[in-house]
C-alpha cells in the first residue's frame, strides 16, 4: 500500500490523474450530444480519422496532438457535411472514411519508420507517458469543450433535439451542428491519450448510457454522465497503477472497462424502475361496462398483499394475474 | 372565430406563386396563398398532396424553387423576427437519444426570447410555467417526456411553440394518431390561443374536434390548391374527399368553386405507428 502511495506521488502520475480528470470531464459532456443526436459511434469515426493526423504528426515531426487535433477537426466537418448533404447512403459514406483514416494511418506510420509500438501509444492511450506540455493542452482543450457544452448548452440541446424546430426558431442549425461536430473532434484528441483512438467513443457514450438508466432530464444526464466519466477514468486510473505491482495492466482498457461495469449495474436498475414506473401508471377513468363482481376471493387486498395497487379515478385496482381487482363493499368488483 | 379576422386585417404570411420541388421533382405548383392575422386556417387534403410540403414553405423550412415569401410583410430571405413565429412539426420530435423532461423540452421553446448565455429570466419561466398550463400538462412538467403518450407528447410540443408567445402558429397534423380527449384537449387549446388574437395554420387529415374552430379551408390536391374559402359545410364535407371509395355521403356539388375537392386521391388513411397506448 506504502508503494502504491508513493507512486501516486511520483510527477508522471500526477500529470496522468490530470489528464484523467479533464477527459473524464469532457468526453461525456460532448457525447451527450452525441447520443441525443443518436450519433454514438461518431466519436468513433473522428478516432479513426485522428490515426491518419497522429501518423501525419510521426512523419513529419511535428507535434501528433496538434495534427491529430487538425485531422481530426477536417473528418468531423466532412462527416458532417455527408450526414447532413447526403440521405441514404450517409452511413456507407463514413464508414469508408473510418476505414480510410484507420488504413491511412498505418501506412503512414510505416512510411515514417516509426514503430507500431509507437503508434499503438495513440491507439490504445498510454496516459502515464505524457508528458508536462501534453498535460496542458488537455487541460486546454477540455476546458474549451466544457465551456462550449455548458455555456450554450440551451441551444445545443434544442438543435439537438429537433432540428426543424430550432431551424423555425431563427437558431442557425448548420453552425451549431459544426460546433457539435468540432467538439467531439477536439474532445476525441484529448481523450487520445488516456484511453487511445480505438476506445475514446467510449468514454464518450458509456457514461451516458449509464447515466440515462436512472435519470429522467437532460440536465442530470449530462451532470451524472460528466461524473461518471470522472469517476471511471480516474479509477480506472488508480485500478490498473495498484494492479501494475503485481501484472502489466494498461490504463485504457481498465477505464473504459471501469465505465462498461458501471452500465452494468445501472442498467438492471433502469429496467426494474422503467418497469415499475409503467406498473404504477393510473388506469383510465372510463365509464364501467358494468358491475362485474370476481368469483369466490379468498385474498384480501390490502397495503401489503404483495399485489400492485394502480390508481384508477377515486379508488385502487389490485392487479394479479391479468386482472384488476377494486374492493367495493365486502367483495371485488372486476375492474 | 372567436375573433372574426376582417379583411383589412396585415397579411400575416403571403406566398405568391410559389413552387417548391423536392430533388428535382416539383411537388408544389403554383400555390398562391395569403393568411391574414386572427385567421384559423386548415390546410387539407390527402396523403402526398402536399399540405405538409406547403407549410414547410411557409415556414422557410423549405426552399421555393420559384415564387415569393413574405412573413409579417418581409421577404423570407431578410426575415430575422423569428420569435413571432411558432412551429408545431409532425410528431416524432418529442423524444431524442437522450432523456429530457417534459419542462425542458418545453423551455427549449423560449429559446427566442433569450440572449446567448444568459440564464432564463423569471418571467421566461413564467411564460414556460403558463405554456405548460394551457396545454394541461402542468403536473407533469418534471416527468420525462418519453414516458408521456403519444398525444400528450404532441402538447409539449405545442407548449414549447406557446413558450415562444408567437403571434403566428404553424401546426402541422398535430392530431394525426392522437386518441380522441386528446384531440379534445388539443382543440381546447387551439381554441385558447385563438381567443388570444393568435393566427393558426394548420394541416390537418381530418379536423375532429378542430372542426369548429377553423375560419378557412385550403385543400390541396396534387401539389396544387384545389380548394380555398370558408369551412366546408360539415364535418362530412370535410373529411369526404379524404375518405377511401365506397361512402355514400359524397356532399360533392357543395363548394365547387374552384375546381372540385372531391375527386380524391385514392390514399386509404393510415394512423401513425407511434399512435395508441404505450
Amino acid at each position: 500500500m506504502s508503494d502504491f502511495l508513493q507512486l501516486l506521488g511520483l510527477p508522471f502520475m500526477q500529470r496522468a490523474i490530470l489528464a484523467a480528470v479533464f477527459t473524464g470531464l469532457a468526453a461525456p459532456a460532448v457525447g451527450t450530444y452525441l447520443v441525443q443526436r443518436r450519433l454514438a459511434l461518431m466519436g468513433d469515426g473522428i478516432g479513426h480519422v485522428a490515426v491518419t493526423g497522429v501518423a501525419l504528426g510521426l512523419l513529419t515531426g511535428a507535434s501528433p496532438t496538434w495534427t491529430a487535433v487538425l485531422v481530426a477537426v477536417l473528418g468531423a466537418v466532412v462527416i458532417e457535411g455527408i450526414r447532413t448533404r447526403g440521405h441514404a447512403n450517409g452511413d456507407v459514406a463514413l464508414a469508408l472514411l473510418f476505414y480510410g483514416g484507420l488504413a491511412g494511418g498505418v501506412l503512414i506510420t510505416g512510411l515514417a519508420g516509426q514503430s507500431g509500438a509507437r503508434l499503438q501509444e495513440y491507439l490504445f492511450g498510454s496516459i502515464t507517458t505524457i508528458a508536462v506540455g501534453d498535460v496542458w493542452i488537455t487541460m486546454g482543450l477540455a476546458g474549451v469543450v466544457l465551456v462550449v457544452c455548458l455555456g450554450l448548452a440551451p441551444q445545443l440541446f434544442a438543435v439537438a433535439q429537433d432540428q426543424e424546430f430550432a431551424q423555425v426558431a431563427g437558431l442557425r442549425v448548420r453552425l451549431y451542428n459544426l460546433a457539435v461536430a468540432v467538439l467531439a473532434a477536439v474532445s476525441v484528441t484529448v481523450a487520445m491519450r488516456t484511453v487511445g483512438l480505438l476506445l475514446v467513443s467510449a468514454l464518450m457514450v458509456v457514461p451516458v448510457a449509464t447515466a440515462q438508466q436512472v435519470t429522467r432530464s437532460f440536465r442530470t444526464t449530462i451532470g451524472a454522465a460528466m461524473l461518471l466519466g470522472t469517476v471511471a477514468s480516474v479509477g480506472g486510473l488508480l485500478v490498473s497503477a495498484y494492479a501494475s505491482f503485481h501484472a502489466r495492466v494498461a490504463p485504457g482498457p481498465t477505464i473504459v472497462l471501469l465505465a462498461l461495469g458501471g452500465f452494468l449495474v445501472a442498467w438492471p436498475t433502469g429496467v426494474w424502475l422503467r418497469s415499475r414506473r409503467r406498473m404504477r401508471e393510473p388506469f383510465p377513468v372510463v365509464a364501467a361496462v358494468a358491475h362485474q363482481t370476481t368469483d369466490d376471493h379468498p385474498h384480501e387486498h390490502g397495503a401489503d398483499c404483495g399485489h400492485p395497487a394502480v390508481p384508477h379515478g377515486d379508488h385502487l385496482d389490485y392487479v394479479h394475474d391479468g386482472h384488476r381487482h377494486a374492493v367495493h363493499g365486502r367483495h371485488y368488483d372486476e375492474h | 372565430m372567436l375573433t372574426d379576422p376582417v379583411r383589412s386585417d396585415p397579411v400575416v404570411v403571403e406566398l405568391t406563386d410559389g413552387a417548391v420541388a423536392i430533388a428535382g421533382r416539383p411537388i408544389l405548383r403554383h400555390v398562391d396563398i395569403a393568411v391574414r392575422a386572427g385567421e384559423f386556417v386548415a390546410l387539407m387534403g390527402a396523403n402526398g398532396s402536399g399540405k405538409s410540403t406547403l407549410v414547410r414553405a411557409l415556414t422557410g423550412l423549405r426552399p421555393l424553387a420559384t415564387g415569393n415569401l413574405r412573413l409579417f410583410g418581409t421577404p423570407v430571405a431578410d426575415f430575422r423576427d423569428w420569435r413571432r413565429i411558432g412551429f408545431v412539426p409532425q410528431r416524432g420530435g418529442a423524444t431524442s437519444g437522450v432523456p429530457a423532461s417534459v419542462w425542458e423540452v418545453v423551455a427549449s421553446g423560449r429559446l427566442t426570447h433569450r440572449r446567448l448565455l444568459r440564464p432564463l429570466s423569471r418571467v421566461d419561466r413564467a411564460v414556460v410555467a403558463d405554456a405548460l398550463e394551457v396545454v394541461g400538462l402542468a403536473g407533469r412538467a418534471r416527468d420525462g417526456v418519453s414516458t408521456l403518450s403519444g398525444g400528450q407528447q404532441q402538447r409539449v410540443l405545442i407548449a414549447r411553440a406557446l413558450a415562444g408567445e408567437p403571434e403566428l402558429f404553424f401546426l402541422d397534423e398535430p392530431t394525426a394518431g392522437v386518441d380522441l380527449p386528446n384531440q379534445q384537449a388539443l382543440a381546447d387549446t387551439l381554441r385558447t390561443l385563438s381567443g388570444r388574437g393568435a393566427t393558426i395554420v394548420l394541416v390537418a387529415h381530418e379536423l375532429g374536434p378542430m372542426a369548429p374552430l377553423i375560419d378557412r379551408a385550403v385543400v390541396m390536391r396534387d401539389g396544387m390548391v384545389a380548394y380555398d374559402g370558408p369551412p366546408l359545410a360539415s364535418e362530412q364535407v370535410a373529411t369526404a374527399h379524404l375518405d377511401v371509395h365506397g361512402h355514400g355521403h359524397h356532399h360533392a356539388d357543395d363548394h365547387l368553386d374552384h375546381g372540385d375537392p372531391m375527386r380524391h386521391d385514392h390514399a386509404p388513411q393510415v394512423s401513425s405507428p407511434f399512435e395508441g397506448e404505450r
